[in-house]
């Protein structure tokens, strides 16, 4: 299969660096704000680090380029990584990072599109952003454009049926230029997925709904650009990409740790954290 | 507009054509549907513009996410299915996929309130105004005949943001004249009067034109409003007739939370308070029945409308 993308031992350190930046970032921000969902942020920066740097045409000097590839965050929790990743590709100046959750910032707790440029979408309440994501792809079929639609859908997110109805729809209306990404950490806000409510067997699902599945470490680099590039060959249907994931990545006392799912770090420990970040990965 | 009535086409069936005519204008407008083509009659604009149709299938929620994404992508999609399961179960799709980022998407309910008659309650939308008035930003129309729907469709399309559309079952009364003029917000004053006001719209404004008619004939000169817009309420025409007239009836074929008598109720007590009366369901749903049999049980008939015009005088 021939791959759109060349990849370079160069490339793949420069993504690991960024990665790194954007956890920080997530670290950062989650503190300041006092609230958040580190976790599943964490779990998704590799992937979303992929997309912003690597992968999606997108232009920060006119985010409302037509022809732009477009990103979903359906699993909205997770905005600390992707207004991390908007802000170093350069939509808005990186020390407004710092203002997320507060009064009167576009950095609001789940993303919301009029209020910042570059998001795509308002997520937050789970199950929408692959139906949204979809119409887009829709839009793109019938203006005859070549942009890319990518989302990001949660594992727990996938207990909403409003995620099967879109599988369903995607697959009919034939929408090979939707991928999709599951980040597959195993983990919602009550507990481990498999305790909770088991989304297994969740690659026979998507492949029995018609969607192209491919499954991946969500932390390597290589695999997630091969992944993608596989989606972009692949012809009359859709791509998901499950992708599997640590909860918290990155932070030796995050990682797997259901509590900061949906808390933030103290000062001290994003202390640590930072310290672990500039040594690890 | 006649004090005996004439039927006309029904609401839905001037929706689909309007959508057809607008399509052939506009190459930018889409229309999604969940397997009721046939009864909203979105299929005339699937027939026409087979390309520019998409059949979601008995999924609503996907539906409505899915039509904001295609206008985020500069669509104008017009998404239809009865108004029961549109706003009821995609109410929170609604609320995040379009109300919030303020997209241009049209919804259009069609069914809407008991007049569907036969098939019973679990297809009646009796809430749908109430839960898309409480969506910032959208405009909520309940056109009442075949003319205002053709006008207000239209409008619709040329309104940039998110619109609620009622449409209805039946074969509508012949309200208005051909080239009747509407502006989104602006209220038609069908009859003028002074001694009270009876503000309707759908289905309903048929029933305020005879009962005024019948109480033309008690001495009583009642001023008649269509109200098809309940969002954004035309705040002056009320503020107006409870200055003018001294007295207020609200009628719609809806629960008596959150529609329309509550709109004209929050301007007459924030601005001039009048006595007022109310028809619509009190608390309940219907049940089968025919449109006219229901419409006697559930109190939204001409003569119901003449009491409450009689007890408000009384208040006066």
């Amino acid at each position: 299969m021939k791959g759109h993308f060349q990849i370079k031992q160069m490339d793949i350190n420069k993504l690991t660096e960024m990665a790194r930046t954007i956890r920080r970032d997530v670290i950062e921000m989650t503190t300041a704000a006092g609230s958040g969902h580190p976790g599943g942020s964490l779990s998704a920066v590799d992937v979303v680090t992929v997309l912003y740097f690597k992968v999606m045409r997108h232009n920060p000097k006119d985010p409302g380029w037509v022809d732009r590839d477009r990103f979903v965050l359906s699993k909205g929790h997770a905005a600390p990584a992707l207004y991390s990743a908007l802000a170093r590709s350069g939509y808005f100046p990186p020390e407004q990072l710092l203002t997320l959750r507060k009064m009167g910032s576009p950095l609001q707790g789940h993303p919301e599109m009029k209020r910042l440029q570059g998001i795509e979408a308002s997520t937050g309440s789970l199950g929408q952003g692959l139906s949204i994501a979809a119409g887009m792809a829709l839009a793109g079929k019938l203006d005859k454009k070549d942009y890319r639609v990518y989302v990001m859908i949660g594992d727990g997110e996938s207990e909403e049926g409003q995620i099967w109805e879109a599988a369903m729809s995607s697959a009919y209306y034939k929408l090979d230029n939707l991928t999709a990404i599951m980040d597959y950490n195993s983990q919602q806000l009550d507990g481990w997925i498999k305790d909770i409510m088991d989304i297994e067997p969740v690659v026979d699902k998507w492949k029995g709904f018609g969607w192209h599945v491919i499954e991946i470490d969500g932390h390597n680099f290589h695999q997630i650009i091969k992944a993608i590039d596989e989606a972009m060959v692949t012809q009359g249907r859709p791509t998901m990409i499950i992708a599997k994931t640590v909860k918290g990545k990155g932070v030796s006392f995050m990682e797997n740790n259901v509590e900061f799912h949906g808390m933030a770090p103290t000062r001290e420990q994003m202390e640590v954290a930072l310290k672990e970040l500039v040594n690890v990965l | 507009m006649s004090c005996k009535r004439i039927y006309g086409m029904a609401t839905r069936d001037a929706y689909g054509k309007t959508l057809v005519e607008l399509g052939k204008e506009n190459p930018d407008i889409v229309a999604l549907d969940a397997d009721l083509s046939k009864s909203t009659k979105s299929a005339f604009f699937a027939k026409e513009f087979k390309d520019r149709f998409f059949n979601m299938g008995i999924a609503e929620a996907n539906m409505v996410s899915t039509a904001a994404g295609l206008a985020a992508c500069g669509k104008v999609p017009f998404a239809s299915s009865f108004a029961s399961f549109l706003m009821c179960k995609a109410f929170d799709q609604l609320r995040m996929s379009v109300a919030n980022p303020h997209l241009n998407v049209k919804v259009v309910g069609s069914h809407g309130g008991i007049s569907i008659g036969e098939d019973g309650a679990s297809q009646m939308a009796v809430e749908d105004v109430a839960l898309a008035c409480s969506l910032p930003g959208f405009v909520v129309l309940v056109p009442a005949d075949e003319v205002a729907t053709k006008a207000l469709v239209r409008l619709a399309a040329q309104h940039v943001g998110p619109v609620y559309i009622r449409t209805g079952r039946p074969k509508a009364p012949i309200v208005y004249q051909a080239g009747a003029h509407f502006e989104i917000g602006k209220a038609n004053i069908l009859r003028e009067g002074i001694d009270i006001t009876v503000i309707a719209n759908g289905l309903l404004i048929q029933e305020a034109i005879e009962a005024a008619c019948i109480c033309s004939e008690k001495g009583i000169d009642v001023r008649v409003i269509d109200m098809h817009t309940v969002k954004p309420v035309d705040v002056n025409v009320i503020v107006q007739s409870a200055q003018t007239t001294g007295a207020i009836v609200t009628a719609e074929e809806h629960l008596l939370s959150g529609g329309l008598g509550a709109a004209v109720s929050q301007i007459v007590a924030e601005h001039y308070p009048v006595p007022m009366e109310f028809i619509g369901l009190r608390d309940t749903y219907a049940e089968s029945g025919t449109y006219e049999g229901l419409f006697r049980k559930y109190g939204l008939t001409a003569g119901h409308i003449v009491g409450k015009i009689e007890e408000a005088l009384k208040r006066k």
